[in-house]
């Protein structure tokens, strides 16, 4: 039997709904209105008009190019992470070498380190290699700064393969690169898909490397595009909501599609 | 940072049981990985974080405008920081934001999060509201609530029986509250995440002992649930104090560290003496002194509370 319904918890959380949820409305309903039935009427009054433009009019200020320099940074951050990071994993898990335990230390170590930290030396590095405005010059360090986590969810997911499986593995005389392939990527499905939707989201919601590392409209991202249009058009308030919202509609795609991982993954970062 | 001690721990695991092993036969070294399977990713990190880290240290005693090679100075930057009216009460605003993000948050997520552990029926509809926030990027957030905020067309222009006629941008009570208020609308929802995760984890064991001993739900709440999330608080406060310390984008975007310099915080300074200023010299000194704040923070923290000896939750249980 659990405890019976909490109505002091439970009405919090209703308040709470209202403090997140009427936000959103607002947003959302903004986004369907004209400019200027939200100017007469206010944002929390119910439209009277309904309207695609806004929508129209954020992808005529370039959102479309921003979607897709997005696109092309998540998908090649998502490609580095999983070519790095499950070797990587692996070897925490099965390797007993000092090297290695060196290894995980340094990766637990930069846990701590924010991008703010990095990102005056990483301007003069991106510079340095010729690589200052151009989308390679932010997937690299937005990559680099997704491992530790990576490294951490995929490697606990790997310690949930029985040891028997390994040994029975070793009995035939297998190869790690064979059990790599054979055992354990194939059983650690369920982590690689966490640290694939963790590094999306990184990628998608990066800003900082973005704002400093390129500077013309062929480089922007969805971010930074967001950041612009409103310091251009602050006062067209539907329009900029507009664009507030499709900037999350493919996060929201991924999330209707991976909650699972990626709830287990967030939670995961509690510890216990 | 806190995740590392959690799990530092299952990682020393199989390494110290191997050595109680019986003398290792075949079949435990046979099919190791060596260290080299880690190397690409170790490279690749170490090149683009803890390279980037080291210089940034070295670049604190340069000065650099960005164009022209650095020229080291010595102390110059650190000593013009200590003297810097900016720079001293962007630490104090830092701090402040970190401690009301710290002392907002704690009890609305524990309360939140014991909650959504239950099995009330609305709970999941509910849930999935909470999580909206945590999949939009800081900088969705915070243009979000620029517009919202707007002093002409948002909601204080509605509701001026609750915001008067005040621009809630042009004092710096009522820019910090904002500030305040739109890291806990963001992030609230992920530590409500983290205490329901740790609260579906209390033994029912525990409860049930204490319905028998006749132990209220308040009773039961203050004397088992909330020692139970010990460790999760830690976590949890650990990573509001690291994200508070590190807070960005929210003050470029809501508040470009104005009216003033009234809300001009360590992180949005660095990136305007460095990016905006062109003296990257100054700007590494400041980002410095972040890493170093955090890391001493989170040590005492860890420290203070016992976390790095794990003491156990599971007291009692057994």
């Amino acid at each position: 039997m659990r405890r019976r319904p909490n109505y002091l918890a439970g009405a919090g959380s209703l308040v709470w709904l209202f403090v997140v949820g009427l936000p959103l409305y607002v947003m959302l309903a903004a986004t369907l209105r004209t400019r200027q039935d939200y100017a007469e009427n206010g944002p929390v009054s119910l439209p009277d008009s309904f309207t695609l433009d806004n929508y129209a009019g954020a992808f005529d200020s370039g959102f479309g190019q921003y979607f897709v320099n997005t696109l092309v940074v998540t998908g090649c951050v998502i490609g580095i992470v999983l070519l790095l990071v499950p070797p990587l994993a692996y070897a925490i898990v099965r390797s007993r070498g000092r090297t290695t335990s060196a290894i995980f230390r340094l990766f637990l170590l930069g846990l701590a380190i924010p991008a703010q930290a990095v990102i005056v030396p990483m301007f003069y590095l991106i510079s340095e290699a010729g690589l200052y405005d151009n989308l390679l010059g932010v997937i690299l360090p937005t990559a680099a700064f997704c491992l530790p986590m990576s490294a951490l969810i995929l490697s606990g997911s790997m310690r949930d393969i029985s040891p028997e499986l390994y040994e029975a593995m070793a009995m035939d005389g297998a190869s790690p690169l064979r059990m790599f392939f054979q055992l354990v990527m194939p059983l650690s499905r369920g982590g690689l898909s966490t640290i694939v939707v963790f590094s999306a989201l990184q990628a998608w919601n990066g800003f900082l490397f973005p704002l400093v590392l390129t500077q013309s409209d062929s480089t922007k991202v969805v971010t930074l595009g967001l950041y612009n249009f409103q310091t251009e058009h602050g006062i067209d308030i539907p329009g900029l909501l507009g664009a507030v919202v499709l900037s999350m509609v493919p996060i929201l795609l991924v999330y209707l599609f991976a909650r699972r991982a990626l709830v287990r993954g967030l939670m995961g970062v509690g510890g216990k | 940072m806190t995740t590392q001690i959690t799990s530092a721990r299952p990682a020393a695991g199989p390494r110290k049981g191997a050595r109680r092993r019986p003398p290792a036969s075949n079949a435990t070294k046979v099919g190791r990985p060596s260290f080299a399977w880690a190397l690409p990713a170790a490279l690749f990190f170490a090149l683009f974080a803890i390279a980037p880290l080291v210089m940034v240290a070295v670049l604190s005693f340069m000065t650099w405008d960005g164009i022209s090679s650095p020229q080291f100075v010595g102390m110059d930057n650190w000593s013009r920081l200590m003297d810097d009216p900016v720079m001293l009460n962007s630490i104090w605003l830092t701090l402040l934001l970190t401690v009301l993000g710290v002392v907002i948050q704690t009890p609305l997520s524990i309360v939140l999060g014991v909650w959504a552990a239950g099995n009330q029926r609305n709970r999941a509809v509910l849930s999935v509201i909470y999580f909206i926030p945590l999949l939009l990027s800081a900088t969705a957030v915070s243009v979000l609530w620029r517009a919202l905020l707007d002093p002409n067309f948002g909601i204080p222009a509605e509701a001026t029986w609750l915001f008067g006629d005040g621009n809630l941008f042009g004092e710096q009570a009522t820019a910090i509250g904002v500030l305040a208020f739109v890291s806990t609308w963001q992030f609230t929802p992920f530590h409500t995440l983290i205490y329901q995760g740790a609260a579906r984890a209390v033994p029912e064991v525990l409860y049930q002992a204490a319905e028998i001993d006749g132990a209220g739900r308040y009773r039961q709440f203050f004397h088992i649930t909330l020692p139970q999330l010990r460790n999760s608080m830690i976590t949890s406060m650990i990573l509001m104090i690291v994200g508070g310390l590190t807070t960005f984008e929210t003050v470029l975007i809501l508040t470009q560290g104005g009216p003033g310099t009234d809300t001009t915080i360590s992180a949005y300074y660095m990136y305007d003496k460095a990016f905006q200023g062109f003296d990257f010299g100054t700007g590494s000194a400041i980002a410095l002194a972040l890493v170093v704040a955090a890391t001493i923070i989170s040590l005492v923290v860890v420290r203070v509370s016992g976390y790095d000896k794990m003491r156990s939750t599971m007291e009692g249980v057994s």
